[in-house]
């Protein structure tokens, strides 16, 4: 019983939408770290994506709604920051999303070194790998932003975190 | 580390991302082109982000000891740590508060804290146990990036046309004298810090000053006269009108 109601949790979760990222539910993002359900209150950990992410917030109140709309008395919302978030959390369904989207995914692991050289992600338009780099800081905190040299479209890109 | 210690640590780490974000939060509006705008204000996000955890965390430690802090009103938040507190309590560094100058010393300004901060907190990561060391992991990822677009500024500015490369260099005569008081005597980030700072001048053709006589006063209270225009502009609202929110 106790199973199943976490596990309605995390299916509300999946009506949750990143406002920045409206094709991407918190589930996707990889930034639920855990849900409990102890008798009767929803209890959700969630990991920020960036320090200074100012839809964190309102990711936080659209979750306590979602979970109170569905019947939760109490919600309570844990911020977890170590370990940190990583874009290697974002799920394989919400990288082909992001894609759809418009938005490049990610290419590789997380952070490191490798993960500030230069890199030419596919274009979300017409999947070309002539790409260019414009500006390491997009139209939020989490993106880059690029050009495409074929199709000559601009384009964000998730940089790897 | 006493209660005490730990308190003057979170501040001061606090301090000094809130007044360098403030700073690049002045550039909002007013970057050279419309990228380096956004990158900018993105970076003072970042900044103003890391200070929302250390004065939480702050805010956490003071009102779950307050016997070990007379003198605060309780329960504190965040904002009173931000907002309410004078100059004199204030412990950033003197580099972090000094006016944004040209394109040149903004960008070296960053690259000469972000420097700092990369080493600074990749130490706290591997060694801090605490919630200081956690927001430490968290917001090295976004100093990385920091780092690397301030560092590619300083190359393309001291490596590029005369006019940029007189502006890079007096950007670093006037900056220089403030980077002594990021470390005490004996602190082993120095050496690590003024390496990455070499090789980055190494690129950009720029030479480190003969001159090494340091200010210092930030992490006694002892501001420039820059602080206080900061915070009588940053404070403003919340001493006229206590308590308002966003």
């Amino acid at each position: 019983m106790l199973q199943s109601s976490n596990n309605d949790i995390r299916n509300v979760l999946q009506s949750v939408y990143d406002p920045e990222i409206p094709v991407l539910s918190v589930i996707d993002m990889g930034i639920i770290r855990k849900t409990e359900n102890i008798q009767g209150e929803a209890v959700v950990h969630i990991t920020p994506t960036y320090t200074g992410c100012p839809a964190m917030d309102t990711i936080s109140s659209q979750i306590r709604m979602a979970l109170l709309a569905a019947g939760y008395p109490a919600v309570k919302i844990v911020q977890e920051l170590s370990p940190a978030w990583t874009t290697d959390w974002i799920s394989e369904e919400g990288k082909q999303k992001l894609k759809a989207y418009g938005i490049a995914p990610p290419i590789g692991k997380a952070l490191d070194a490798a993960g500030l050289e230069d890199l030419h992600p596919l274009c979300p338009q017409c999947n070309s790998a002539n790409t260019e780099l414009i500006s390491q800081f997009g139209s939020t905190a989490c993106k880059a932003l690029y050009k495409c040299l074929d199709c000559k479209e601009p384009f964000d890109y998730f940089k790897c975190h | 580390m006493t209660k005490a210690e730990q308190l003057s640590q979170l501040l001061q780490l606090a301090d000094n991302a809130l007044i360098i974000g403030h700073r690049c939060s002045e550039w909002c509006g007013h970057g050279p082109i419309l990228e380096q705008d956004i990158a900018i204000t993105n970076i003072a996000l970042d900044y103003i982000g890391q200070a929302r955890n250390f004065y939480q965390a702050a805010a956490t430690l003071i009102n779950e000891n307050q016997e070990s802090f007379p003198g605060f009103a309780f329960p504190l938040s965040e904002d009173n740590l931000a907002y309410l507190r004078d100059e004199r309590e204030f412990r950033n560094h003197l580099i972090a508060e000094l006016p944004n100058g040209d394109w040149a010393v903004t960008t070296l300004r960053i690259f000469l804290f972000s420097t700092y901060q990369y080493y600074l907190y990749t130490q706290l990561k591997d060694e801090d146990k605490t919630m200081v060391g956690a927001i430490a992991e968290k917001a090295l990822k976004e100093v990385t990036y920091h780092l690397k677009w301030s560092s590619e500024w300083v190359i393309r500015l001291g490596d590029g046309t005369e006019e940029s490369h007189h502006r890079i260099s007096k950007a670093v005569d006037q900056l220089w004298a403030y980077t002594g008081e990021l470390f005490t005597k004996g602190d082993p980030l120095q050496e690590q810090w003024l390496q990455k700072i070499q090789s980055v001048f190494a690129e950009a053709d720029l030479t480190i000053p003969e001159n090494t006589w340091m200010h210092q006063g930030g992490t006694t209270g002892n501001h420039t006269e820059h602080m206080g225009f900061i915070l009588a502009e940053m404070q403003f609202l919340q001493r006229a009108y206590p308590g308002s929110q966003w």
